[in-house]
């Protein structure tokens, strides 16, 4: 029953990526987008990465597809203005993903790796371990990370604001 | 919990880099065929997943946290790089009243 679940998974957050790209409406898309984090979550807590998987549902399904659905309905799209490609450029995107694919999977069956992933340590993926990761060996990225979303947040506010009149 | 986690032991390495290079495919196809520059950068999310994902699964078949820290490191990138590319985007479409990313050939010149 164990694997099973793996590729119950996996099975779903390929279905559900697949639906986020060829979904008409860009509401649907983001919908699916957030079904897509959910699968991931799945993922991270059978792999017992807890931590990952609690910051996971926070920031992507909390955070981050707020701020799409947000900016969404702020612009109100819908399926009537969605442009549209012209099937040509379609078909072309989709063969060089397949070309992309093919590459992909020929290298890594070049590779052969097949070992079983096998959870050595099972406090790996918890809050303590990586805790002290983060404030060891980490600790400068992680403030120079501070300083990134505070770049991030001053540039967002002031690209949204309205332009002043020239004086 | 601790049942599922240590049965979880069946699943090949191999499956999970097939599962992220599907998913990145998807992104990139996304990125290739649609115009709505909304739906491109859920394509472009989609891809950082998939390499989180892959990230954690390495992590953990070699038990080492590192991999999980950057896991961490991406999701903050992630959240910055939403924020402000919907700001521009906000800004897009402030000027032109769309989002086809096409009006924005003119950049070019």
């Amino acid at each position: 029953m164990s694997t099973q679940v793996f590729y119950f998974v996996a099975t779903l957050s390929i279905i559900f990526s697949l639906m986020v790209i060829f979904a008409k409406n860009p509401i649907h898309s983001v919908l699916y987008l957030i079904l897509t984090f959910f699968t991931f979550t799945v993922h991270y807590v059978l792999l017992n990465a807890q931590f990952l998987a609690v910051v996971n549902f926070i920031v992507y399904m909390g955070a981050i597809m707020v701020l799409f659905l947000f900016v969404l309905m702020l612009l109100n799209l819908n399926k009537e203005t969605e442009p549209s490609k012209s099937p040509l450029i379609k078909i072309v995107g989709v063969i060089a993903g397949g070309c992309l694919i093919v590459t992909l999977f020929g290298s890594l069956k070049a590779a052969t790796i097949t070992s079983p992933l096998i959870l050595k340590n099972p406090g790996l993926g918890l809050v303590e371990n990586l805790g002290k990761e983060l404030f060891g060996p980490f600790l400068l990225p992680f403030e120079l990370s501070s300083l990134l979303l505070l770049a991030a947040m001053v540039g967002a506010v002031l690209l949204s604001k309205k332009d002043e009149v020239e004086a | 919990m601790e049942n599922l986690t240590t049965q979880m032991a069946g699943v090949p390495l191999n499956h999970y880099i097939y599962l992220c290079a599907i998913i990145f495919t998807i992104g990139v196809i996304g990125v290739l065929t649609r115009r709505n520059a909304i739906v491109i950068f859920m394509s472009v999310e989609l891809m950082l997943n998939a390499v989180n994902l892959l990230l954690t699964a390495f992590s953990v078949h070699s038990n080492d946290p590192s991999g999980q820290v950057f896991v961490f490191f991406i999701m903050a990138l992630a959240a910055a790089e939403v924020a402000v590319g919907l700001a521009i985007i906000v800004m897009v479409y402030r000027n032109t009243k769309s989002i086809d990313i096409n009006v924005l050939n003119r950049l070019k010149w």
